[in-house]
């Protein structure tokens, strides 16, 4: 029998939701421990010591860090239907756009919703642009991943959707509407509707909620990443 | 003569990125055609065509579909190439690790450019940061002869590149890795002794001209 399956998570983490909707697309089951990420527990920082974040997939006595990592690990230690496609140029390209969010992506996302005045002007430019790139890979499909959830599925739910809407509405910025971003939008609900993602997508009332309370701390942690 | 051959690399001299596909090519006994790329005046339309959002090298075409991310093409040289020696290990925990401090490695780059690049407190701050880095890095190592143990791969290839850049960033950082991580330098001769990295990479004499270069052109002093 294999060895039992964790996941050290946040519920409101998008990348946690990364790990868990991997494992439920393969079938395997697993328990997520919530971690407070306020108060890191010494768990979180044993398995994760180079950057005590979560995602940590506990495999056993394996620890696996960095969602996507962790997405691309449980494709491979697990049989089930694949996250990833299977010619290898469609897997580059997948992993190419996966990058690009996490890599590229990030600082401009974030600068976006919790800036103000011209540092948030440009960043709004800037991850728009983005955004409009990734949205050619959707085009006239159902998924990114083409008629199942895959890999950029999963990558782009941490930026588009379920988190996005609600980051826009306590920032109270926009960046995605139905008009500027159709195919987007398009996803965005054909992903958070799907059977498997659903039932590891926590409910926005909460999400809400927490990201109202925290914020002021967002606020200024965002501050701090203002390049000079 | 046949046409064009099936695999060209868009790529930069001093590159470590660059340096990293040329060492797997090298590994995994792949020709290919090597496309030396302007890159500090006009890009090619070839390069601009084939990595239109990021606009950098290396790109991989290959039958002139291209590949772009350093890190990206290697995993694909592995997957389309499967009857060439692997870059990454067959076992999925030890594929992620090789994975996770590939990825990870990045950071030697990121930091030394910010230690060459900043004054003030923003040097300090990356001087620190190096040294969690390369304490990180080392520690990972331990006492193996490469990072998977005892063959050469994935997580060898994609941070040797930065082994020249190293006596650098030692100079703006004011650090010794032969003094605080001598395992760390131990591997990095290690793997300078293979053809493939020997081959590939420039003298840090040169990679010191080059960061020179790049002050001047950002008007650092």
């Amino acid at each position: 029998m294999s060895p039992p399956v964790k996941i050290l998570g946040a519920f409101s983490s998008a990348f946690t939701h990364r790990a868990e909707v991997a494992l439920r697309l393969k079938g395997v089951p697993y328990e997520l421990i919530q971690e407070d990420l306020s108060n890191k527990s010494e768990l979180l920082q044993k398995h994760n010591p180079i950057h005590k974040k979560v995602p940590v997939l506990l495999h056993g006595d394996r620890a696996v860090c960095e969602s996507l990592v962790i997405v691309e690990y449980v494709d491979e230690a697990f049989d089930g239907p694949p996250l990833l496609p299977v010619d290898p140029f469609d897997r580059a390209t997948a992993r190419f756009w996966a990058r690009f969010l996490d890599d590229k992506c990030s600082t401009s996302y974030w600068l976006a919703l919790w800036t103000e005045g011209e540092v948030q002007k440009g960043s709004v430019k800037e991850i728009k642009e983005n955004l409009a790139l990734l949205e050619t890979q959707v085009k006239g499909k159902r998924f990114f991943g083409g008629d199942t959830v895959g890999y950029l599925d999963i990558a782009a739910s941490a930026f588009v959707g379920h988190w996005l809407s609600v980051f826009e509405e306590v920032a109270g910025v926009t960046l995605v509407t139905d008009a500027e971003y159709p195919d987007l939008c398009r996803w965005a609900k054909e992903y958070t509707s799907h059977e498997t993602v659903k039932q590891c997508l926590p409910e926005r009332e909460k999400l809400l909620a927490h990201f109202t309370a925290s914020k002021d701390f967002i606020v200024s942690a965002v501050k701090s990443m203002t390049p000079k | 003569m046949a046409g064009e051959k099936s695999l060209v690399l868009l790529d930069f001299w001093v590159s470590p990125f660059g340096q990293r596909c040329r060492i797997a090519l090298a590994e995994k006994g792949l020709e290919y055609e090597y496309s030396e790329q302007e890159l500090l005046g006009t890009k090619s339309d070839l390069l601009l065509r084939s990595n239109p959002v990021h606009k950098k090298i290396p790109v991989l075409l290959h039958a002139g579909r291209p590949v772009n991310e350093s890190l990206v093409i290697l995993n694909y040289l592995d997957e389309a190439f499967p009857a060439s020696p692997p870059l990454l290990p067959a076992d999925p925990y030890a594929r992620a690790q090789a994975r996770f401090w590939a990825a990870y490695s990045d950071k030697v780059y990121e930091v030394g450019t910010r230690l060459w690049k900043l004054k003030g407190d923003a040097h300090g701050q990356a001087k620190k940061e190096m040294a969690e880095v390369l304490a990180n890095l080392d520690g990972e190592l331990g006492d193996k002869a490469f990072f998977s143990g005892d063959e050469f791969g994935f997580v060898d290839v994609a941070l040797v590149p930065f082994a020249p850049w190293l006596p650098s960033y030692e100079k703006y950082g004011e650090f010794s890795v032969k003094e605080k991580w001598p395992r760390l330098d131990a591997w990095a001769r290690r793997c300078g002794e293979r053809e493939s990295v020997a081959k590939s990479l420039h003298p840090p004499e040169k990679v010191d001209e080059f960061i020179t270069l790049l002050k001047k052109h950002y008007g650092i002093e």
